[in-house]
């Protein structure tokens, strides 16, 4: 009974196409997260974990590979047809999980619903607000408006996933946590769903492009990172994100076990205050008064901070090996990285020398500030670079801090130096530049997160070339030369970027993503055919 | 009995309404939501939507009577987070912890009567030294770390016990119960074991203590010389006596299990309240800490009338009409 039904199973996982090297097991996926998934409705809370659910549920007309790179979803090409214009063609055949036919009607009633989702905390309008006309010119063809040229339209598009005008009409959050409105293109259904705890997903066998591995899904939200290691060791899950840093040894050195690993996108830097021309609160001199005026004012100040700082110690001690030194914004490979940008490299006594330069041979007090339960090892990071800033002449203090406070006293710049993360979301250079570096401006909604109030003219200048720029080849030599501005002039101090790994029991492979996002889509069993 | 209750409702009226001012106040102090909420992305004029959208550019004596408001039709306001009223998130966790809770309780009474009972009947036999000196490490060993061990031993080493989670749950009275099914028991059994050990401990404690005290009261040795069998002595007359300070203190506790269960409820993934409540805490969803820290006020008020109720029906000399 028992091997007739196995060999009925085998015969099932043949015939959907996987090779027969497949070992035989049920088509079943358990797979636990770090962070909690908040949202099942693709456009009420802009968050990584609801991303990644989103899109295992849904598609956008755009998407991002695991290099962040842009590939075609529902829309099979775009391109401009002039300077403000933007022309979609749209994948033919496609059909919602209840049946219903995806056209160019649902993406107008999508970018309709975006702004007006009631009481979101982190809506997606900003992905939807440059068009100002959707114009629908056959079910397969889109054209979108938009008052200036504006190059990002196909990147931004990637982060609005697609709803059904007839079944999405009354569309509800709680329609969407509850299960009945969560109906999408993406390649899973939802088949349940408890709110902090766990979801279940049943493969979309009508799936438009390569059908997934799993059957059955199931994605479980374990916050405590040693509780999801257990579990993975228990055996009662196969696959966990967010491995801590500190147990990457031990889980690499398990032969049960296999580990996946991309550099992702997420930059770990310190910004420092450029805001203040007199007294910044946390620069003081032997005695613990304000300097008269702020030293970070001074980029030779700016510049010997950043030699003062061992990266590669960093990497290697606190790290463990699960970062990269990071010169720049983005990683090797991603569109609009400077090639020749290196990380600044540790040289203490050349930091002192640039100090006596500045004014400073004695050094003077800092004290350097960030989170402590936000980033992995933050607080142990700026406890590193505090002593070597003192070893470097700068007797420097360091407050770690829980991020619900720290993130608000932080937006009210209330800090000199302070730890940040920031992950360019798009792979692209605009988006750290835009947000990080470039003068805070409301109109244009640049540097929103700009904490420190870093401000360059000539960097502001090159940036709005660069976005009004259609031409991959020119936009990228225009945000290279801006991205070389912002830290050859030290407007943040750039530490590392992270690597995202994962782990699974062996038997399984996975393809990483850099933007951190765990998709059941990216699993299958070694060997299996992608 | 009717005045009693009708008192006790006043008074809990009174602490309701200041424990919402205080609970206010203070949540307001921790932070902003729309900074730990909101996208990174978002630029500025996202941001101003996002602070309207939650009612937060009002200031703050506004926000404070829209919710008390509110609160009075029995809205205690919409999360932030998931877009859901507060009050049912909490009630759809509830039973979770209300079974983890109950498990922990009726283990520390299982094991910690008998215990405590042997401890103080024979205070000076080396197994009753191992029982007091096995409580003193459930007291002070850190939760997190034991229920890791736990995980680690039964779980990870052994393979005997589910990890972390809730099993499977049985749908009784429109909730999600998990003590009905095989797996969900066996989900069960870690958790409430972490969490039962420091009740263990006192409990054993308490019994001990008090039957040390008992066993020398004139109306044993008269029951002694009387001539009744050491069994009926134990179990009805010295029992029933050492139950009082025993009931008040596992009531107390048990309220303060379900309210602050979280570390165990985080380390074994257990999708309870006080889970809720530390997810909640981490991204400042005000509106879900407020219900919550209200409706555990009511609680501990209750528990409290149900132990006053509890003792008048244990000793007949308590009287609940006592003028004060």
């Amino acid at each position: 009974m028992v091997g007739w039904f196995r060999a009925a199973l085998c015969g099932a996982i043949l015939a959907c196409g996987l090779t027969p090297a497949t070992p035989c097991r049920a088509q079943t996926l358990t797979i636990a997260v770090g962070a909690p998934v908040t949202s099942i409705d693709p456009h009420y809370h802009q968050l990584s974990p609801n991303t990644a659910v989103a899109q295992m549920i849904f598609s956008g007309l755009t998407a991002t590979d695991g290099h962040a790179r842009l590939v075609p979803e529902l829309a099979e090409g775009w391109r401009p047809v002039d300077a403000t214009t933007w022309e979609f063609r749209l994948r033919p055949g496609v059909r919602f999980h209840n049946g219903s036919a995806f056209t160019a009607e649902d993406v107008a009633f999508t970018f309709q619903r975006v702004p007006n989702v009631p009481n979101s905390p982190s809506s997606y309008a900003i992905y939807t607000r440059p068009i100002r006309e959707v114009q629908v010119v056959d079910p397969l063809t889109l054209r979108l408006t938009t008052a200036s040229p504006y190059p990002l339209m196909p990147t931004d598009l990637a982060s609005v996933m697609i709803l059904d005008a007839e079944t999405h009409a009354q569309a509800t959050t709680e329609g969407f946590n509850a299960g009945p409105m969560a109906i999408g293109t993406g390649p899973f259904r939802m088949a349940s769903h408890r709110n902090g705890d766990r979801i279940a997903f049943e493969r979309n066998d009508d799936y438009f492009g390569a059908r997934p591995a799993w059957q059955r899904v199931t994605y479980r939200m374990i916050t405590n990172d040693a509780a999801r290691t257990a579990a993975l060791l228990a055996g009662d899950v196969e696959v966990i994100d967010q491995v801590p840093t500190s147990d990457l040894a031990k889980l690499r050195g398990d032969a049960r076990l296999a580990l996946s690993e991309i550099t992702g996108l997420r930059l770990i830097y310190l910004a420092l205050d450029h805001a203040r021309r007199e007294a910044t609160p946390f620069a003081t001199d032997g005695e613990g008064r304000p300097l008269p005026r702020n030293p970070l004012q001074d980029p030779r100040v700016r510049r010997a901070l950043s030699m003062a700082i061992d990266r590669g110690a960093i990497v290697e001690r606190v790290m463990e090996g699960a970062v990269i030194p990071a010169g720049q914004f983005l990683p090797e490979g991603s569109f609009s990285h400077v090639p020749d940008l290196a990380p600044t490299p540790y040289d203490p006594e050349g930091a002192k020398r640039l100090l006596a330069e500045a004014g400073f041979p004695q050094g003077f007090r800092l004290t350097l500030h960030g989170p402590n339960d936000r980033y992995p090892n933050d607080a142990r990071i700026i406890q590193a670079i505090g002593q070597m800033w003192t070893r470097a002449g700068l007797r420097t203090a360091v407050e770690a801090q829980p991020w619900t406070s720290f993130v608000a006293r932080a937006g009210r710049q209330e800090f000199s130096v302070f730890l940040q993360g920031w992950g360019s979301s798009s792979g692209e250079g605009s988006n750290p530049l835009r947000n990080l570096v470039a003068t805070p401006d409301r109109e244009k909604g640049y540097g929103a997160s700009n904490r420190g109030r870093y401000s360059n003219p000539e960097l502001d200048r090159l940036l709005a070339a660069a976005m009004q720029e259609l031409d991959d080849a020119k936009r990228e030599a225009l945000l290279q030369q801006a991205t070389r501005l912002a830290f050859e002039d030290v407007g943040i101090l750039p530490l590392h970027i992270q690597k995202n790994s994962w782990a699974m029991r062996k038997g399984l492979a996975h393809d990483a993503r850099a933007d951190e996002l765990t998709r059941a889509q990216d699993i299958r069993p070694a060997g299996a055919a992608r | 009995m009717t005045v009693f209750l009708l008192r006790r409702l006043l008074q809990a009226a009174a602490v309701v309404l200041v424990m919402s001012l205080l609970v206010f106040l203070g949540v307001y102090a921790i932070g902003d939501p729309v900074e730990i909420l909101i996208s990174p992305e978002a630029d500025q004029i996202e941001r101003e939507r996002a602070i309207r959208a939650l009612g937060l550019d009002l200031p703050l004596w506004q926000q404070y009577l829209v919710f008390l408001g509110r609160a009075l039709q029995g809205d205690l306001g919409r999360s932030f987070v998931f877009n859901e009223p507060a009050l049912q998130l909490i009630l759809q966790r509830m039973p979770a912890t209300l079974e983890l809770a109950v498990g922990a309780t009726l283990v520390a009474l299982v094991i910690g009567l008998p215990l405590g009972l042997y401890a103080g009947l024979r205070p000076h036999a080396p197994v009753a030294k191992g029982i007091l000196a096995g409580s003193i490490l459930g007291f002070s060993l850190p939760t997190f770390w034991v229920g890791l061990m736990l995980i680690m031993v039964f779980a990870v080493q052994l393979g005997w016990l589910p990890s972390t989670g809730r099993g499977e749950t049985v749908t009784v009275l429109g909730m999600r119960w998990s003590f009905l099914t095989r797996d969900g028991l066996a989900h069960m059994v870690m958790p409430a074991l972490n969490l039962s050990l420091f009740k263990t401990s006192l409990v054993i404690r308490l019994t001990r203590a008090g039957v040390r005290e008992t066993m020398l009261m004139d109306y044993v040795k008269f029951a002694r010389a009387k001539g009744l069998s050491p069994a009926r002595i134990t179990f009805v007359h010295v029992f029933k006596n050492i139950l009082i300070p025993v009931v008040t203190v596992v009531g107390l506790e048990f309220g303060g299990t379900i309210a602050f269960s979280v570390v165990t409820e985080s380390v074994f993934a257990w999708p309870g309240m006080g889970k809720l409540i530390i997810d909640s805490i981490n991204v400042l969803d005000r509106p879900v800490m407020v219900a919550y820290l209200m409706i555990i006020v009511l609680m501990f008020i209750t528990i409290n009338l149900v132990v006053d109720i509890t003792y008048s029906l244990l000793d007949p000399r308590v009287r609940l009409e006592g003028k004060s």
